[in-house]
């Protein structure tokens, strides 16, 4: 059976308690705010892009567990990625939260943690809010982004 | 053993009250959550609908469905008595001076939204000032706003302390010619606080206001004489009552209410219709206007009909006891913070859990079985006023049991160790 630790993971607790790359990003070539109504999740993403490739990512704000984590995660990973590939890996985030897939976890590297979000549907929104933050900043949409 | 026998109370209670006779009327509280017994503490969002409730709505639609007020027929004329002696229940459950004070409408949402858009539009003007509180549902803050947007008026607001309770001191500093109307829950969603609202009431009359009270929480948990309090307005949904969804009432004075025109037009609502004008029905159908829920009124009946059969006041008695269990708990666990110690307040225990966020803590609860509500309880002043984003909250029904606390607190202690 499916046990609150798998989603609990350590890889989430931790990054929940020391979340990566937190703080505003002085010299970021785009900033943009993620909401979430339902449970007052807030971040502000902020991002450097230099010929299409995001050079520095950085967010602060405030929200539960599994949404601080998973900034803190897609942070960590859409350092050095070109648009394309983050908008890639936008999709694979999504189908690793919410399909019934088989998935390949190793491709995936730490966010893999986030999988056992798919068990829990109530928290796919806090878990996807910053990286739909970030996929309207690589859409160059200006308007705060909200989940409901 | 099944789940259902678990939660049986072993627990000695101070009075009478059957606790396990009052189960059994609730079939839902023998379901299991994720391998669990269901330990339902989401009673300020809904309550939970016993099998009287469930009967009555179910022999409507198999029995005798049919539209009410205009029929010949028997089935029609069946629906109708039993849709207005439900009518007749809803007037006696508030001690209302009669049927006419008794509008059906959706839930208290909408029965704010008629007074504010019907007695509002017409009695409130540029200048004017209606006075709300810092505690309110938004049901309660947003439509006051919008008439305020559109008349002119200021939006004015009770502060609370620390505790969670209405600043009475600033309530009579706010209070003056100008102010046409206060509006102020009962018992607080978020917090629990019991408000002094007679004192609030008399003392909006001294200065020529109005006054509607929400008592959406308020009434599954003590009863109210809305002749006694004196208030102008009353509202509440039926589905916080054990009744159904959807259903709902506002008391109005009679007198009020004859004065003010009608919310929405439609069938029912009308005397005669020519191309050119219209004749409004009498009270309380002038502001009914179309096929209302017959269903629910007749299913909100029903489960007045059930709080008036059991003993009311054990009952609140027995909910008090199941508060004080739980508030002695609270001080066992480190990092649990209480929101809302209002000196007067209900079976509501809002609460923060060291840095763990509600949201985690309402899954992890969910894991266990354990239901409860975790955000801002559509009352984001409240939050603000607490520099905290959200709470989590459990909220006790009389069908709730000691040993359910206990699950309760199982779970937060839960909470603790996952996130170590």
């Amino acid at each position: 059976m499916f046990d609150i630790k798998d989603l609990y993971q350590e890889v989430i607790v931790d990054h929940n308690k020391n979340p990566r790359n937190f703080g505003k990003l002085e010299d970021a070539t785009k900033t943009l705010e993620g909401f979430n109504p339902l449970c007052g999740d807030r971040l502000t993403l902020y991002i450097k892009t230099e010929n299409d490739q995001i050079q520095d990512i950085s967010f602060d704000g405030s929200g539960c567990a599994i949404s601080v984590a998973s900034a803190s995660l897609m942070t960590d990973a859409m350092k050095g990625k070109s648009l394309e590939e983050a908008e890639r890996l936008f999709d694979q985030f999504h189908n690793l939260i919410t399909s019934d897939d088989e998935l390949d976890l190793e491709q995936m590297g730490k966010l893999a943690a986030l999988a056992g979000v798919r068990e829990y549907p109530a928290r796919v929104k806090c878990a996807s809010l910053c990286w739909h933050t970030l996929h309207s900043v690589i859409e160059g949409d200006a308007t705060p982004v909200s989940t409901e | 053993m099944n789940n259902s026998e678990k939660i049986i109370d072993a627990f000695p209670s101070s009075n009478d009250f059957d606790i396990n006779k009052i189960r059994a009327d609730f079939s839902i509280l023998t379901e299991t959550v994720k391998g669990n017994p269901l330990v339902y503490l989401d009673n300020a969002a809904t309550s939970q609908k016993p099998t009287q409730v469930i009967e009555v709505l179910d022999q409507y639609y198999r029995e005798y469905n049919s539209n009410i007020h205009r029929g010949v027929h028997s089935l029609s004329q069946k629906a109708t008595d039993v849709y207005e002696s439900a009518r007749d229940k809803v007037k006696n459950f508030l001690n209302a001076n009669s049927t006419k004070e008794i509008i059906f409408v959706r839930g208290a949402t909408e029965g704010i939204n008629l007074v504010a858009q019907s007695f509002g539009l017409s009695n409130i003007s540029e200048g004017d000032e209606v006075i709300i509180t810092e505690m309110e549902h938004h049901s309660n803050i947003v439509p006051w706003q919008m008439l305020c947007e559109t008349t002119g008026a200021t939006l004015k607001f009770i502060p609370i302390n620390d505790a969670g309770e209405l600043i009475m001191e600033e309530y009579a500093q706010l209070l003056s010619d100008k102010t046409k109307l206060v509006a102020v829950s009962h018992i607080s969603n978020a917090l629990g606080t019991i408000n002094p609202i007679k004192t609030i009431i008399d003392k909006a009359h001294a200065v020529g206001a109005k006054v509607l009270i929400d008592g959406a929480q308020a009434v599954p948990h003590t009863r109210v004489d809305v002749q006694k309090l004196d208030c102008d307005f009353y509202v509440f949904s039926g589905h916080k009552l054990f009744g159904p969804t959807g259903i709902g009432v506002l008391y109005g004075k009679h007198a009020l209410l004859e004065s003010m025109p009608p919310y929405q037009g439609g069938g029912d609502m009308i005397s005669m219709v020519t191309m050119e004008k219209t004749a409004y029905n009498a009270l309380p159908h002038k502001f009914e206007a179309g096929t209302p829920h017959i269903a629910g009124v007749i299913g909100l009946g029903a489960a007045i009909d059930y709080v008036n059969a059991i003993d009311f006041d054990a009952a609140a008695n027995y909910e008090n006891e199941l508060l004080d269990y739980a508030l002695s708990k609270v001080d066992q666990v480190e990092g649990m913070n209480l929101v809302g110690t209002a000196k007067e307040k209900t079976s509501i225990l809002s609460f923060t859990l060291d840095s763990i966020h509600p949201h985690d803590i309402g899954t992890i609860l969910d894991d266990q079985g354990v239901a409860i509500r975790a955000g801002h309880h559509c009352a984001m002043p409240i939050m603000e006023r607490f520099c905290i984003p959200a709470t989590a909250r459990a909220s006790f029904a009389f069908y709730n049991t000691h040993a359910e606390v206990d699950a309760l607190f199982d779970a937060i202690n839960q909470c603790r160790e996952v996130f170590g």
